[in-house]
């Protein structure tokens, strides 16, 4: 009740305002307040602006006059203020240089096409160069957000209050905190209530009651919010008082305990992930060097073909960016199993069983590729937009989440692993190809076409590659170089795995991916690196063949 | 990506090469060569390409005003691959067997410094238009891009004075650049009053991909209440996985803004930067300048390339001002010879493209404003803040021990790349 009293009273005054500023207008200009230059706070000045008025502040560069002018749009009672804040952040307000206005733009055929802030209405078009977007900086933006949260906590929608809740977390501005307090009195939602307690909490630390400030403390010690942590540790910096001091540093053990588990447990994620890349990129070669024994060093050119591939689809279907994936995967699939062919047969072909030859063609073969995509595509990298369901990341607590990208990424990895691991298991294909790389002789004398399975065979292995690609354009940069990176890793992956055992591939890249992951945070990225390439070296000295060395006739060759 | 374009590039690459066959000594006489050594090939390719095509776009203008000194200009294009010791090479081929006046060219230290012995020995006129560490000044180099302070310790105010930054993760690629900015960086935090636990050095390899580790360990290095910020000089395209896993890791610029010396339209052009927005980048110029001179350079860059999405860059204007004063500076000396162009570069003025005038000095170094952008949407960035006047090049750095002395002035009476005004002898030793 006492609510519909104050917003009664609240709009009286409103009224009571408004019709001043009439008269106000209505005075000669001289006798207006003098308006200073330097910073006069936005609501010493006597008359309400119009939302225009407000709006045409932002034409001035300083930041500190636009905050104001923010400030005071916000306070405007008008349904337009949402939007034109929302304008604001999405860079659709625009500075009209040839009368300085503030307008609504949208950016058509290199033209702006300018609307009434107010009314939305079209107010004509002007050249793409006599208006531009207002700038704001990331303070500017803060204050928007901080704004428009407080709309959103009295929204319908209980995850727009919850939201707008979090984004309130660490502010201790008194409007705020009493509007917060206000949702709180009525709030049903058990997640926009967590929030607003973490938000009331931590602006709790402040309180000049030391109770206060040490029940805040206590229940705080059992939030991983990270706002939660910095307050803390603020706290503990600034303050003089014994038993304060001793909370602080209790609360603030306990969430460390906490954030180290789940840190161990990220490790472990990071290094699954960095695995299933290299297992991605190593698999295809695991086929071609592996089964078949040739030195492929054009292997990672045949994955930036699978990467170039996905860009090219995604360029042919603009408007279908969450499903062109599934598009690229067998058209990667094929440009590269293609590549791989042709490669197959008028390079490798001439040269089985001279391994530094194959080498040394192949080599020729990437520097071809490379320079090749460096002149139809230009040497520069290409966009690889990644579909809405792979970006962002799945929130377990706020200091352990899985960002999707690199879990579709573990999965997809493993499936195709699986499919390959079928495919020589079960199909007639996958016998004939283990049959010739076991003893080609025998297997031409029983009626097989070795030729044949050659060319499929490393096709199958560079159409592998292509499908990597696919996966690795979502993670690094689509250029002439990505090959590169991945090479390198891949024969590191299968001469650790032991060659010809995919199992081995397997376990070789977790393994390595989960050591350097761990070896990281000690020792940095570069040492690392070494160390497990030092580990490699070392290893190989000691069992030439890896982990899962091939047993029988055919390694005996 | 049309098939029709390639093919010109195709055919561009080939005139190009045969330019370099039959450029002999037939034109010798009423042509003034100017060599163009920038990787076409390898991994610099992506940076290097752009400059080549800036240089040539330059002398075409040039020629269109009738040369210089009634003379036509006449490029020698040469592909030293992102190898550096073909950068040396390429750069004595250029300058004795083509003859070429001058030569634009490098992007990497590593390839200048390369290519430093070879232009010295040989007398020969290099323009090296990249931001780099500094710690450096010869008689045969003009450095167009940024030094230090004219990139680094501005930025790094900005953040303390400006953001309030307490904390500072230093990140960078492992070699000469990053480590020798990181060292001034640390010395100037530290002259600051930040304490070196405030301070967190971080190196990864060229062209890291895997970037989950380091930023999950920002992460945790910024929740220790004080507001952190990450100073990274993370070279060419290993920043786009790097940009992607903050991004996915939720840390927005409003938590943990990152201020980058290496990235710029360029690099931003190969990635969706809406969640970016807001991460800052220091640079002498940025593309949404707004100035006559700058939109007339996008419109002539644009028309050359025939592509209206190609962004400009730093760098190219580094070239752009590099290029403008070597012709003022011919014109002015009337003569292509090295010691008198040289002698007549010093205090050469000519527009910049941020509405001012670059000033070239006594040390071989520019007088260049400084902008800091936000990170925006369309890839582009917005400046939200600059310095009030010209900053002057600084060749030695005032804040390592081992530069702190020197200076560097090739006019009379000094003419000393590295003069050491304690003992004031020429040759002081350089930083390690």
């Amino acid at each position: 009740m006492g609510d519909t009293f104050s917003r009664i009273l609240a709009a009286c005054l409103l009224i009571m305002l408004t019709s001043l500023s009439w008269a106000e207008e209505l005075l000669p200009e001289e006798t207006a307040p003098p308006q200073t230059t330097e910073e006069t706070p936005a609501e010493e000045i006597a008359a309400p602006l119009s939302i225009q008025d407000i709006l045409n502040q932002l034409t001035e560069r300083s930041f500190d006059m636009k905050e104001a002018a923010i400030r005071q749009l916000a306070e405007q009672d008008s349904p337009r203020v949402i939007p034109l804040l929302n304008a604001l952040m999405e860079r659709e307000l625009v500075h009209n240089r040839e009368n300085d206005t503030i307008s609504l733009g949208h950016k058509a055929d290199g033209e702006w096409q300018l609307l009434d802030p107010v009314s939305e209405q079209p107010i004509g078009t002007v050249n793409s160069r006599a208006a531009r977007p207002v700038v704001i900086n990331n303070r500017l933006r803060t204050v928007i957000n901080n704004q428009l949260a407080l709309f959103a906590l009295n929204s319908d929608n209980s995850d727009a209050r919850a939201e707008a809740a979090e984004q309130l977390i660490g502010n201790d501005d008194p409007d705020m905190l009493s509007a917060l307090r206000l949702r709180r009195e009525s709030e049903d939602n058990a997640r926009v209530i967590e929030q607003i307690d973490t938000a009331l909490n931590i602006a709790a630390l402040s309180s000049d009651d030391l109770t206060t400030r040490l029940n805040a403390i206590d229940t705080l010690s059992r939030n991983l919010h990270p706002e939660v942590k910095n307050s803390l540790n603020d706290r503990l910096r600034n303050t003089e008082v014994d038993a304060e001091k001793v909370a602080l540093e209790k609360a603030l053990a306990r969430i460390d305990a906490r954030i180290e588990n789940f840190q161990t447990a990220d490790t472990i994620f990071f290094g699954l992930s960095l695995g299933s890349v290299l297992l991605l990129a190593a698999i295809g070669l695991a086929i071609t060097f592996g089964v078949m024994g040739v030195i492929n060093m054009a292997h990672g050119e045949l994955i930036m073909l699978g990467a170039y591939t996905t860009y090219v689809v995604q360029q042919l279907l603009p408007n279908s960016n969450e499903w062109s994936l599934l598009i690229a995967l067998p058209a990667a699939f094929l440009v590269s199993a293609v590549v791989g062919i042709f490669i197959e047969r008028f390079v490798i072909r001439f040269l089985y069983g001279r391994p530094l030859e194959t080498l040394l063609a192949t080599f020729g073969v990437s520097l071809i590729l490379q320079q090749a995509v460096r002149v139809i595509f230009s040497p520069l990298n290409r966009t690889v937009i990644t579909p809405d369901w792979m970006s962002g990341a799945l929130q377990i607590n706020p200091v352990f989440s899985l960002t999707y990208n690199r879990l579709y990424i573990i999965f997809f990895a493993l499936a195709v692993f699986l499919g390959l691991l079928t495919l020589l298991k079960k199909t007639r294909l996958g016998l004939q190809v283990r049959a010739v790389s076991q003893n080609r002789t025998t297997a031409r004398a029983l009626g097989i076409r070795s030729e044949r399975v050659n060319a499929l065979t490393f096709g199958l292995g560079s159409g592998i590659a292509g499908i990597a690609g696919v996966a690795l354009a979502q993670l690094t940069n689509v250029g002439p170089n990505l090959g590169q990176s991945y090479i390198i890793d891949s024969f590191m992956v299968v001469v650790f795995g032991g060659v010809g055992n995919l199992w081995g591939t397997l376990t070789a890249a977790f393994g390595l991916g989960i050591a350097n992951k761990l070896l990281e945070p000690m020792a940095g990225a570069v040492l690392a690196k070494i160390l497990v390439l030092i580990f490699i070296i070392l290893f190989i000295q000691r069992k030439p063949r890896g982990l899962f060395p091939q047993r029988g006739r055919a390694a005996e060759e | 990506m049309s098939f029709s374009k390639s093919m010109k590039k195709l055919a561009a690459g080939v005139v190009a090469s045969s330019a370099i066959v039959y450029s002999g000594a037939v034109m010798a006489a009423d042509t003034i060569k100017v060599g163009v050594l920038h990787s076409l090939s390898g991994t610099m390719a992506i940076s290097e390409s752009t400059l080549k095509d800036t240089v040539l776009m330059m002398i075409e203008e040039q020629n269109k005003k009738g040369g210089v000194m009634g003379k036509k200009l006449e490029p020698v294009v040469v592909d030293p691959a992102s190898n550096w010791p073909l950068f040396a090479e390429k750069t004595r081929e250029l300058i004795t067997k083509e003859g070429v006046d001058v030569i634009f060219g490098c992007w990497t230290s590593v390839s200048r410094k390369s290519v430093l012995p070879v232009v010295e020995e040989l007398n020969g006129l290099l323009f090296y238009p990249v931001q780099y560490e500094g710690e450096e000044s010869s008689k045969n180099v003009f450095y167009t891009g940024a030094a230090p302070n004219q990139q680094a310790i501005p930025a790094v105010d900005y953040l303390l004075n400006d953001l309030g930054v307490k904390r500072f993760v230093l990140a960078g690629t492992d070699y000469v650049y990053p480590r020798t900015t990181n060292k001034i960086l640390e010395a100037y935090l530290k002259a600051k009053g930040i304490p070196e636990k405030d301070i967190m050095i971080n190196y990864t390899p060229f062209g890291h991909s895997d970037w989950q580790s380091i930023v999950s360990d920002v992460k945790s290095f910024g929740s220790q209440g004080k507001k952190t910020a990450v100073v990274s000089t993370i070279n060419g395209d290993a920043n786009v996985p790097f940009y992607k896993e903050l991004g996915n890791q939720g840390i927005s610029a409003e938590d943990i803004p990152v201020v980058a010396f290496s990235v710029g339209e360029e690099e931003l052009s190969g990635i969706d930067t809406a969640p970016l927005v807001g991460h800052l980048a220091a640079w002498n110029y940025f593309q949404s300048v707004y100035n006559d001179a700058n939109e007339a350079f996008i419109d002539q860059w644009h028309g050359f390339t025939g592509d209206k999405k190609r962004v400009t860059n730093d760098p190219m204007e580094a070239t752009y001002i590099g290029f403008n004063m070597w012709v003022k500076a011919v014109e002015k000396a009337k003569s292509t010879d090295t010691d008198k162009v040289a002698d007549a570069m010093i205090g050469i003025q000519t527009p910049n493209l941020t509405g001012g005038m670059a000033v070239m000095n006594e040390n071989h170094h520019l007088s260049k404003p400084v902008l800091i952008g936000e990170i925006q949407d369309d890839g582009q960035f917005a400046v939200v803040w600059e310095t009030d006047g010209l900053v002057k090049g600084d060749a030695w750095s005032d804040f390592l021990p081992g530069s702190k002395d020197l200076i560097s002035d090739w006019t009379a009476p000094i003419k000393c790349g590295n003069y050491n005004t304690k003992t004031k002898s020429c040759g002081g030793a350089a930083a390690e």
